[in-house]
């Protein structure tokens, strides 16, 4: 770097801490779901194996919490220290969602607590009932959190004249026009994701051929269902989005499909590459399926990137974050589908090893699509920070010690990343299904709780 | 009651909050691993697990709701403090992912590895010194702003010697608070041997506390001559402080009432922390940024101000139900529940 920088590394650090975090909160969000329904098959079915689901994944899912919770205490304070003018509007008008997601903090942490500690002493029905409120206050987490980035994108509910931040409405700034289908699919996809990793794992084991099968199995069929569902409401909600922004923001899904003139019966450009002077090459365009999926008929009608001003356009590198995150979506429904025609061929014994290794794939890049569908989403709303009031290039700190604190950072989140690996890939080779299934005497019928 | 009053009161108790479940974590951390290398771990880290497994994460939230609430109150923080606090706030953070993490990692992981322990241990008394020279920096003088630029002094902060009043305190008061929380949380459980050696750090770390309270006084008179003018007229309550603090180290000395010892301890700091702050009052960073001038706007006071009583209704009860749980009941604090398998 010739010159230093402060907003350059405030911009990378933020992205580094973000694209860390959500990894975590992801799996924050969806497994404590996951869990919920494995708890209420065991007591449904009556069937033990299920339990021992519950009891497995939840043995896990405190390790990523941990880091979930460490690395959301730290993007919380580093949004004030690297972008303290941001956070000072940004306290005045949509502080309220942040203050209420810290009950909803409060609300998972203690009943987390006590459902981990409380196997023994409740009943199974009692125990589930404790995980109600861990659902509720993780998803209510990523509900308020979204809202304010959703603020970010279409800012409302307050006046801003020379500086000054005058008729607030908190609740208007709140449900914001693209709340809805933000919220929405934040909330569908991390449902998806942790599905999804967690038939990866099933999967795995079922491919090792170690332990008791048949518990693998049972996993295999909940998660990739559950995961088919979500999957397929994901893309749906996704849909939904991309006629949101054709119609607030433009630009965005502009920039995403390296649209230029303004037209109806747009085609939708996958792949590619772009040249100097904006001409797309190599990539495979369908004719009249972008103007369907901006509003649902070919003959309507998206606004091009020649109409916005050349300073306010995202870069356009978006196009492959977008792409990629459609054609995960996608992937994985067609993956889920493949598994649920396998399934129901009882005659089959053993699914087929390429499908085992597909599903193993599939965990990982449903969270690659987490990640470019968030890196999409805020680097195709540069250059503002806060849309329409004020770019990223005013909002960071003037601090010079921003480089340094970017080395810091990215050695603690490598430190924490190899030893969570190491902790948990311990923890399940440690305690063998076969061994535990004998220990909660689950061979012969009805576990003792 | 103004708004702001309420908005200053609410953030003021809750740092309370986590200033006494922090320092419960933080020393029992230490306490945990002082155990391991003396060999006296079987004795007491039993107990001190079975009451922080299902807390730690509770005590975190305590430190989110409160600089989320400052932000949200007072806007203006985030620049003053956001801006000249990147080196030592990032330091703090990466000091608190650490022990959170390796947290976990040694308990519901790798049990019993060393290193994490001693990562976790170490940690427990660094962020404490971090932290709270934040409460040096609001004394003003450190953070200045010059041509609309702001930046902190390093040398002013470091030179000072109510910074490290505050920091010897800190870490004397964490070792404090937990071991006599951690001796009435052994005698409860009825288990003698933990709370012998629980009961003699506690005794050992009360001398040291009030001594390094009266250093802090004396300093902020130098600091900060007004905030200490303050303090004066506010006598009584380091009068309090200081009664509560004689009772429950005699009730613990006497092995008697450790309940009443522990509420007492509770008091103690109670009455010191409300004294200090109030007597801070009316600025948030001296002479910057004050209550009154650097409030929100009144449509999202009044907003933060509904949706924290609404937010209590639902915490407060949760809050004791945990309580009940793991602190209240006997059997729990005992280790009656035999775990299969975790
Ligand atoms: C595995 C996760 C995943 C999958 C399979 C999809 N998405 Fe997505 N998408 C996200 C995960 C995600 C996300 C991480 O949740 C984002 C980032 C920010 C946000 O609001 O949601 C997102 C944002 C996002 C946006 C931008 C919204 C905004 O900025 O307001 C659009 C237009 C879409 N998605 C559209 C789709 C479509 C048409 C999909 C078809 C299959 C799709 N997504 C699948
Ligand atoms: C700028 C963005 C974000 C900020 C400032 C932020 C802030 C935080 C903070 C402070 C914590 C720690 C809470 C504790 O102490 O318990 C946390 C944890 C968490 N965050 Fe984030 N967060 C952000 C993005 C997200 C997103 C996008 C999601 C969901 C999709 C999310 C979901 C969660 C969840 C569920 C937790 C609880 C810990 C866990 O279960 O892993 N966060 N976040
Ligand atoms: C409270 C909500 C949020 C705030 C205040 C916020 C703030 C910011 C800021 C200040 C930047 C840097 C400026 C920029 O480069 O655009 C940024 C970028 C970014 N944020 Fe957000 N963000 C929020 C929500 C999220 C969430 C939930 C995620 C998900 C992980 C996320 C992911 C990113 C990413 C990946 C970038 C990099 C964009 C780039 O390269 O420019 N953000 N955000």
């Amino acid at each position: 770097m010739p010159i230093y920088d402060s907003v350059f590394y405030s911009r990378l650090l933020t992205e580094t801490t973000l694209a860390f975090h959500i990894i975590f909160a992801t799996i924050g969000v969806g497994v404590p779901v996951m869990i919920m329904l494995a708890e209420l098959a065991s007591i449904k079915r009556k069937d033990p194996y299920y339990a021992l689901l519950a009891r497995r994944w939840a043995r896990g899912f405190v390790i990523t919490v941990a880091i979930g919770v460490v690395t959301g205490t730290a993007i919380g304070l580093q949004l004030s220290l690297l972008w303290p003018k941001f956070m000072e509007i940004a306290g005045q008008a949509i502080a309220l969602p942040l203050f209420l997601e810290t009950f909803a903090f409060f609300i998972e942490a203690i009943f987390l607590g006590i459902y981990l500690y409380t196997w023994e002493r409740l009943k199974p029905k009692h125990h589930l009932l404790l995980l109600v409120p861990v659902v509720i206050g993780s998803s209510a987490s990523a509900f308020f959190i979204t809202t304010v980035n959703a603020f970010m994108n279409t800012p409302q509910g307050f006046t801003l004249k020379d500086g000054l931040i005058t008729n607030v409405q908190p609740i208007l700034a709140m449900f914001n026009p693209s709340m809805p289908t933000k919220v929405a699919h934040v909330l569908s996809s991390a449902y998806m994701t942790s599905a999804f990793i967690l038939a990866a794992i099933a999967a795995y084991s079922l491919l090792r051929k170690k332990g008791d099968t048949l518990y693998a199995k049972k996993a295999l069929k909940l998660t990739v269902t559950a995961g088919l569902v979500f999957a397929i409401t994901t893309a749906m909600i996704g849909d939904l989005s991309a006629k949101f922004l054709a119609h607030t923001q433009p630009e965005k899904l502009a920039a995403a499909e390296w649209h230029f003139e303004t037209t109806k019966n747009a085609p939708l450009v996958l792949g590619g590459i772009l040249t100097e002077n904006n001409e797309v090459k190599y990539a495979l365009k369908i004719p009249y399926a972008l103007s369907i999926l901006a509003g649902g008929t070919p003959g309507t009608e998206v606004k091009g990137l020649n109409d916005i001003p050349k300073d306010l356009r995202p870069p356009l590198y978006v196009h492959y974050f977008f792409d990629a995150m459609v054609a995960i979506g996608m992937f994985v429904i067609v993956v889920a589908i493949c598994h649920m025609w396998y399934a129901r061929k009882k005659s089959r014994k053993p699914y087929p090893r390429w499908l085992l290794a597909i599903i193993v794939v599939c965990g990982p890049l449903s969270m690659l699509g987490i990640q470019c569908g968030w890196f999409y989403a805020e680097v195709g709303r540069q250059p503002w920070i806060l849309r329409g009031y004020m770019k990223v290039a005013d909002a960071a700190t003037t601090s010079q010690d921003v480089d340094t604190m970017l080395l810091l950072f990215c050695l603690l989140y490598i430190v924490l990343a190899l030893t969570a690996v190491k902790v948990l890939s311990k923890l399940f080779r440690k305690n063998d299904v076969a061994d535990e299934l004998i220990a909660l005497g689950i061979f012969g019928g009805r576990t003792k709780e | 009651m103004s708004l702001e009053l309420v908005g200053i009161t609410v953030l003021w108790i809750f740092l309370y909050g986590y200033l006494i479940v922090a320092s419960i974590d933080f020393g029992a951390g230490f306490f945990s691993y002082y155990s391991v290398i003396t060999m006296k771990k079987h004795i007491i880290h039993k107990i001190i697990e079975r009451y922080l497994s299902p807390v730690w994460e509770v005590t975190n939230v305590f430190l989110v709701f409160f600089y989320i609430g400052m932000v949200g109150f007072f806007p203006e923080t985030a620049r003053y403090y956001g801006t000249a606090l990147l080196v030592p706030g990032s330091v703090a953070i990466i000091l608190l992912a650490i022990r959170g993490a390796y947290y976990a990692f040694s308990n519901y992981g790798s049990k019993d590895n060393k290193w994490y322990m001693l990562l976790y241990g170490a940690t427990g008394l660094l962020i404490p010194a971090t932290l709270s020279t934040v409460l040096t920096i609001s004394e003003g003088g450190i953070i200045v702003e010059q041509n609309g630029m702001i930046f902190l002094d390093w040398s002013k902060l470091l030179g000072s010697p109510y910074t490290w009043s505050v920091i010897l305190l800190s870490l004397v008061s964490v070792l404090y608070i937990s071991s006599m929380f951690l001796s009435f949380y052994a005698y409860r459980a009825k288990d003698y041997p933990a709370f012998g050696i629980l009961r003699g750090y506690a005794l050992f770390w009360s001398g040291p506390t009030i001594l390094a309270s009266l250093l802090v006084f004396f300093a902020i008179n130098q600091q900060n001559p007004e905030h200490f003018r303050n303090m004066l007229n506010l006598g009584w309550m380091f009068g309090a402080s200081f009664i509560c603090f004689l009772v429950a180290v005699y009730l613990l000395w006497k092995r008697i009432k450790l309940g009443l010892s522990f509420i007492l301890v509770l008091l103690q700091f109670a009455f010191a922390f409300f004294g200090y702050g109030k007597a801070h009052l009316p600025y948030i960073l001296f002479p910057y940024i004050s209550i009154h001038e650097n409030f929100t706007n009144q449509a999202m006071g009044t907003a933060l101000v509904i949706a924290f009583i609404a937010g209590l209704v639902i915490l407060i009860p949760s809050l004791f139900l945990l309580m009940r749980l793991f602190l209240f009941d006997a059997d729990y604090v005992q280790g009656k529940f035999i775990k299969k398998g975790d």
